[in-house]
């Protein structure tokens, strides 16, 4: 008995070298933990980085001694590092954000650790966002509304300065009303004005009438402007920089002012939320390097819905094709290989076919025979947000195809046959009982689709996106949607800040919160839809009605 | 459709479904070869042999639900009242609402009872909430699952227990009112509880339906069947009523068969 147990424990003994496949086990949990280690820290990155980019910094003031010559210099550190100087020995910098463009020519500069013979922060110092040339640095003087002259020591300053932000802001939006809207609509109305004299539908006597009558519109409305900036330039507000330079700011280049030495956390908590909606709703400024990017989230969403709205019907007709009519054979299985490959053909090729198909071929036959009057000036024969639609579609095709075939191959044949034995048609039972049970799969399928077509770029380069967009593809003007507009994307718009950019210093922080940005559009959009899914597989899953 | 049945005016047919000469092939192999047998009316026939032998594709064949399989094909004939299954003029579809079917395991769709239980109904474009409701409540009353689920009847299928959802499997089999109700091992995913209860059923509906069941389970062929035919490699060695078959069985292999000397 005993000499039996002893053989027993040698036989199953699993200690040491003996414990066949642990180790695989040990490696297959560290390739996950690398995997997800990986993402984590590239998420972070992004996060940490992309956050940053709103936090108020303090703003330090710094005397530096070169040589014979002595400056003041304001500004906020955005980088330290060491580099060699020509004797080879390590020499520290920083690199600082001195803004006041208008005055210095360069935003950043680097500053020798070794020369700074004074490190401060004054209370005072102000940060101050202007609409060109980027935010100024320096200390309020005064500020003036009309012959109103009111310094920064007396105690009316603070309120005086924001009535002046409020007021200009208000004008701002209106002037952007008239500037967007009104004259927009005469502008456009002068364009049909045109084509209609030139189709011969108006004479042109009544054109000549109406032009002029369209004309004194189009001034007035520019007057008006005009007057309403002239208000605003009344005000201004008077600061001077840290090496004693004084300069005046009209109000209509004012947006804000902000200071980040007296700011307590919450403030620059309320101040870094402030800005971070700013940059969610507003058009870019600057190149691109200031302002928001409001433009390009929502060609981005937009893209993303009118290609799923597109892909999802044609994918899942192909794979029920596919699946459930064809004879399977050499012909479908060629065709599925086919389907399979058009996944991995890099996507800058689909733009390449996006372009001579959609905007060069079908594109200028809707021209041509919709908008015969608009040529040679293009409509749909040109790159825009229809045709990079389309063409993301016919890339992310093959998802659908792939898992709405998996989807339905999943459906248990017990299913099937009893739909047939009840008496259905083979395409009711593909209608009433397949679809509805493979409804889920094939969503997971459009996820996966969306996901990798709202972060495509590089077709879109081709057939549609452009890096300033002057108007959004669905807006309050008839008819509504256009389809044949260009837009902005955000994944273009990181490219364009990190590459593209004159100031690429200024724009580096903006390349990350873009990049944050689009991962948070690309994880909401498959949010509602796998929200969708789940609905739907509830609602399946208990009743078909 | 009247024109593929024409009901005599009076008694149950002794050869209510005829098959005649009957053998089917999957591509090159042969599964069934020769059979020849008359399935009565109103009564209970089980098909009953080895696995392998035949016994579910020759029901399968009896609403033409081997057809979706690639490369079959058949020789001989099954009639149905005399009218041939294979009569060109015949659709598949309009064979299939006289000749119901219930699988082996059950098989509900993802959608609430009462759906379930009316899809032959909705398939057939008949959509009259009275004629709807009616049909739900007759076909669960017939198998027995009107009490247990008349309150929740827009519920999820899936939220029945196994014999229930195979019941309502039967309900919905017999929903369209058929006139044949093909049974292929309906016990075989249940307990054997729920197997009483579907055994009780059988015999309840033979007074509405012609039942062809096919079963492994030998007492189930005795205790709810009129007639068994014992198939084996695909030909029929034994046809006769089941008290018969059992007590004194005529061949060799249907004996070895029953008394379990090879499964």
């Amino acid at each position: 008995m005993a000499k039996e147990a002893e053989k027993n424990r040698e036989q199953f003994a699993t200690t040491g070298r003996s414990r066949k496949g642990e180790p695989l086990v040990w490696l297959t949990a560290a390739g996950l933990a690398i995997g997800v280690t990986m993402a984590l820290g590239l998420f972070l990155l992004i996060l940490v980085k992309g956050a940053a980019t709103f936090w108020p910094k303090r703003i330090e003031l710094f005397e530096l001694q070169n040589g014979e010559t002595r400056e003041i210099i304001a500004g906020y550190v955005t980088q330290q590092q060491s580099r060699k100087n020509s004797e080879g020995a390590d020499v520290r910098e920083i690199q600082l954000f001195q803004g006041n463009k208008d005055l210095n020519g360069e935003t950043f500069r680097y500053v020798d650790v070794g020369s700074i013979i004074k490190r401060s922060s004054p209370k005072n110092l102000l940060l101050i966002e202007r609409l060109t040339y980027g935010p100024a640095i320096g200390t309020a003087v005064a500020v003036e509304t009309g012959d109103k002259r009111t310094v920064a020591s007396s105690p009316d300053f603070i309120p005086e300065l924001n009535k002046i932000l409020e007021t200009s802001e208000n004008l701002r939006r209106k002037v952007l009303h008239i500037e967007r809207k009104e004259i927009g609509k005469v502008s456009m109305e002068m364009e049909e004005l045109g084509r209609s004299e030139k189709a011969g539908r108006i004479t042109s006597a009544a054109a000549v009438e109406r032009r002029a009558r369209l004309q004194t519109e189009f001034d007035t409305l520019q007057k008006k402007a005009t007057r309403l900036d002239a208000t605003m330039a009344a005000s201004s507000l008077t600061y001077i920089v840290a090496d004693g330079r004084e300069s005046t700011l009209p109000a209509d280049q004012l947006l804000g002012v902000f200071a980040p030495n007296q700011a307590g956390f919450l403030e620059r908590l309320g101040e870094s939320l402030r800005r971070v909606w700013h940059f969610l709703k507003e058009d870019p400024r600057e190149a691109n390097t200031e302002g928001g990017v409001f433009p390009a989230i929502f060609g981005t969403v937009t893209m993303t819905l009118v290609m799923s709205f597109f892909v999802t019907p044609f994918g899942v007709i192909a794979a029920i094709y596919l699946r459930e009519y064809a004879k399977q054979g050499l012909m479908v299985r060629i065709v599925r290989i086919c389907v399979n490959n058009l996944a991995g053909v890099p996507s800058i090729v689909f733009g390449v076919f996006g372009l001579a198909f959609f905007v060069y071929f079908v594109g200028a036959n809707v021209d041509r025979n919709f908008f015969p009057e608009k040529l040679p000036t293009p409509t749909f024969g040109t790159p825009g947000i229809l045709w990079a639609s389309l063409t993301l579609a016919l890339l992310t095709l093959p998802v659908v195809i792939v898992a709405t075939e998996e989807a339905l191959s999943a459906v248990p044949r017990g299913v099937r046959e009893a739909a047939l034995a009840c008496g259905a048609s083979k395409w009711q039972a593909i209608q009433r009982v397949v679809l509805p049970a493979s409804l889920p799969g094939i969503l997971t399928g459009v996820i996966l689709a969306m996901a990798r077509g709202a972060g495509e770029v590089a077709p879109l380069m081709i057939v549609g996106v452009v890096k300033l967009a002057p108007s959004l593809p669905i807006d309050d003007v008839a008819p509504f949607i256009h389809a044949e507009r260009k837009f902005m994307h955000l994944g273009f718009h990181i490219y364009d800040l990190g590459f593209q950019s004159p100031d690429a210093e200024a724009a580096k922080p903006f390349v990350y919160a873009t990049a944050l940005l689009l991962i948070v559009v690309v994880v909401t959009l498959n949010l509602a839809a796998i929200i969708i899914r789940n609905r739907l597989r509830k609602r399946f899953a208990v009743s078909s009605f | 459709m009247s024109d593929l049945i024409d009901k005599p005016a009076s008694g149950p047919r002794p050869d209510f479904i005829r098959v005649e000469d009957f053998s089917f092939f999957y591509g090159e192999k042969q599964a069934l070869f020769g059979i020849d047998m008359r399935i009565p009316e109103n009564q209970v026939t089980a098909l009953i042999g080895p696995s392998g032998c035949g016994k579910s594709t020759l029901l399968r064949n009896m609403n033409r639900m081997n057809d979706l399989i690639d490369g079959v094909r058949h020789k001989g004939d099954i009639r149905l009242d005399g009218t041939s299954l294979y009569d060109p003029s015949i659709e598949v579809i309009s064979l299939r609402k006289r000749v119901g079917m219930v699988f082996q395991k059950y098989n509900p769709f993802a959608k609430s009872i009462y759906e379930n239980v009316i899809f032959s109904l909705r398939v057939a474009g008949r959509s009259k909430k009275s004629e709807l409701d009616e049909t739900v409540e007759r076909s669960l009353r017939d198998s027995a699952l009107w009490e247990e689920v008349k309150d929740r009847l827009h519920d999820s299928a899936f939220s029945l227990s196994g014999g229930q959802q195979q019941r309502l499997c039967i309900a919905r089999a017999i929903a369209n009112q058929p006139e044949i109700l093909l049974m292929d091992e309906p016990c075989a995913a249940l307990d054997p509880l729920a197997t009483l209860k579907i055994e009780d059923l059988i015999t309840t509906l033979k007074q509405q339906f012609t039942i062809v069941i096919v079963t492994h389970n030998m007492e189930q062929a005795t205790r709810c069947s009129d007639h068994t035919a014992f198939l084996y490699m695909g030909k029929l060695i034994e046809f006769g009523k089941t008290m018969q078959i059992f007590e004194r069985p005529q061949q060799p292999e249907t004996e070895a068969y029953i008394t379990g000397r090879f499964s």
